[in-house]
């Protein structure tokens, strides 16, 4: 992995934002490979999310966020005012800190977004549900209570819900914002597990503040400071061998 | 300083369960007052048939007339709030979520609403209607309540759905879904209990008021068979019923109060259960 020859599946060019006068996300350029596990790092505050959330252009509208420059995923440029809002975030599904089910049962959860988008019939969804439970390794604790409440499942199986509920409506791309903050070591250890067999098939773009996080899981890095993207490449080069100072500084906990 | 501290805490303790107490008591009160009062003249025909003749002298009948009048009326009325609010909260806290600043003024005009009195919507109501050429009747009593119990429904509603959480709504966007999708989707479904108690709380004060349907819907002693024609209401009942010198006529107003208080009890404990019931998505 140490070759840059990589596919790039989402590219991104001069990305700024600004949430009124503050500058948040500070020209931003990188090219993030297809079907890796990429791993936002840095400290809290340095626009991790904003940037995460700009992929799939979930900006706090609230604070009229300004934004320019482009975001390329497949040869679209996602701002452009063609481009369809539910079918680029169709395309991307989410993973935020804390999972927040939807105010249904455990079924209905993974039902609601292949249903909104057109899958119809009892039998097809039966199987859908159950198709990603599976994936989310999910199903064998919750087979007998499909029409209970998500919010009753315990916080590290209500994160898989979301996991098997985001890839219903079959992204390409998985984003993920400190999705295992929230959770026990042992849920934490199955969502870790699902990113590492599901990165063969999906482009993989995780926000993590832990370091032996990132180790376990990512293939590629980008460490982020105050809004800028200081340095990325290849997770082994950025963890051992890091060519910025201030990456260096991050890694070995001066900074942070 | 430690010292005034512990006597403030002290006089908390007392007025606490005195506010309460007091609170209770009134409440007991009130139910006493009209049972004794009302409980001799609460007989079977008293619900079960419309005034006779001679009803306002103290002889047969019942207020059929006015129990179903009200419910009409409150029924209609609450279906046509409900229709209009549902949008309003739902591009309130949707729509225009982020917007803060003007959803705080749109809630204020809304409170501000709901402080008017009701007799000045019935007076609003009849202008409305000499307007129109409207004479006193289901209709326009419905539409008067509605009005009156329009910002009720709002900012109960909307209190609810206020507390959706963002990031609830971004996990359904993030599907895929539109905004139309998360708010009959989502959002409703949240705030379902919301919904609920909203509707009772208006249909509760739908049901009890007086000055609203004074001048709008006008009284009947007949059960009305169309939108047009007048129709009794139990507060009105009990008003004029109470207005008489009539000792029985008095005895029934008080029974009419009990039938009313019955109702809107019936009310709030389906409302209690209902809430809990739907809470459960939460
Ligand atoms: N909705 C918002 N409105 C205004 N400022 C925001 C908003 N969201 C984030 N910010 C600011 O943007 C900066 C980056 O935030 P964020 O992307 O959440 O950082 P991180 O995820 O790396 O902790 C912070 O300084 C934060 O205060
Ligand atoms: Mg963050």
């Amino acid at each position: 992995m140490s070759d840059n020859n990589f596919k790039t599946h989402i590219s991104v060019q001069n990305l700024n934002v600004h949430y009124g006068k503050n500058h948040i996300l500070k020209n931003i350029n990188i090219d993030i490979p297809d079907k890796k596990l990429t791993a936002i790092i840095g400290p809290s505050g340095c626009g991790k999310t904003t940037l995460l959330k700009s992929f799939n252009r979930l900006l706090d509208t609230s604070q009229s966020p300004m934004v320019t420059g482009k975001v390329v995923v497949n040869g679209e440029n996602i701002f452009d005012p063609k481009v369809e809002i539910t079918h680029l975030r169709k395309k991307m599904g989410l993973l935020s800190q804390r999972p927040y089910p939807l105010p249904m049962s455990i079924y209905d959860n993974v039902a609601y977004g292949p249903k909104i988008h057109g899958l119809r019939g009892k039998k097809n969804i039966d199987e859908i549900v159950e198709h990603y439970l599976r994936k989310a390794s999910l199903w064998e604790e919750v087979k007998d209570r499909l029409h209970t409440p998500a919010v009753r499942l315990s916080i590290g199986q209500q994160q898989r819900l979301c996991m098997a509920r985001g890839l219903a409506v079959e992204p390409d791309i998985i984003l993920g914002d400190e999705p295992t903050s929230a959770l026990d070591p042992h849920s934490t250890q199955s969502i870790e597990a699902m990113f590492n067999s599901l990165k063969e098939n999906y482009t993989i773009i995780v926000v993590t503040h832990i370091l032996r996080q990132a180790r376990r899981i990512a293939d590629y890095i980008m460490f982020m400071y105050m809004g800028e993207l200081i340095e990325h490449g290849p997770a082994e080069q950025i963890l051992d061998d890091p060519k910025e100072k201030m990456t260096k500084e991050y890694i070995q906990g001066i900074i942070s | 300083m430690k010292k005034l501290r512990f006597i403030e805490e002290k006089i908390f303790r007392i007025i606490m369960p005195l506010a309460t107490s007091l609170i209770l008591l009134s409440l007991v009160l009130i139910i006493y007052t009209i049972v004794t009062k009302g409980m001799a003249s609460l007989s079977w025909s008293m619900i079960t048939e419309t005034p006779k003749g001679g009803f306002y002298m103290g002889k047969e009948g019942g207020v059929l007339n006015a129990i179903i009048g009200s419910i009409l009326l409150a029924c209609g009325a609450v279906l046509i709030a409900v229709i209009i609010s549902i949008p309003i909260v739902l591009y309130m806290n949707v729509y225009q979520r982020g917007n803060t600043k003007m959803m705080n003024l749109v809630r204020l005009c809304f409170d501000v609403l709901w402080g008017i009195p009701s007799i000045v919507y019935g007076a609003f109501g009849f202008t409305i209607m000499l307007y129109f050429g409207m004479k006193t009747s289901l209709l326009a009593g419905i539409i008067t309540v509605s009005l009156f119990i329009l910002p009720v429904i709002i900012r109960t509603m909307d209190e609810v759905f206020k507390t959706v959480p963002k990031e609830l709504l971004d996990a359904s966007y993030s599907l895929g879904a539109t905004k139309f999708e998360t708010a009959f989707k989502v959002v409703i479904r949240y705030g379902f209990s919301g919904l609920m108690t909203a509707i009772l709380i208006a249909f509760g004060r739908g049901i009890g008021d007086a000055a609203s349907v004074l001048f709008t819907a006008g009284y009947s002693d007949s059960i009305p068979t169309s939108l047009n024609e007048p129709v009794a209401t139990l507060p009105l009942a009990i008003f004029f019923q109470l207005g008489t010198p009539i000792p029985e006529v008095k005895g029934r107003a008080y029974a009419s109060a009990l039938i009313l208080t019955i109702f809107i009890m019936v009310i709030s404990i389906i409302s209690r259960y209902i809430t809990k019931r739907f809470n459960r998505y939460k």
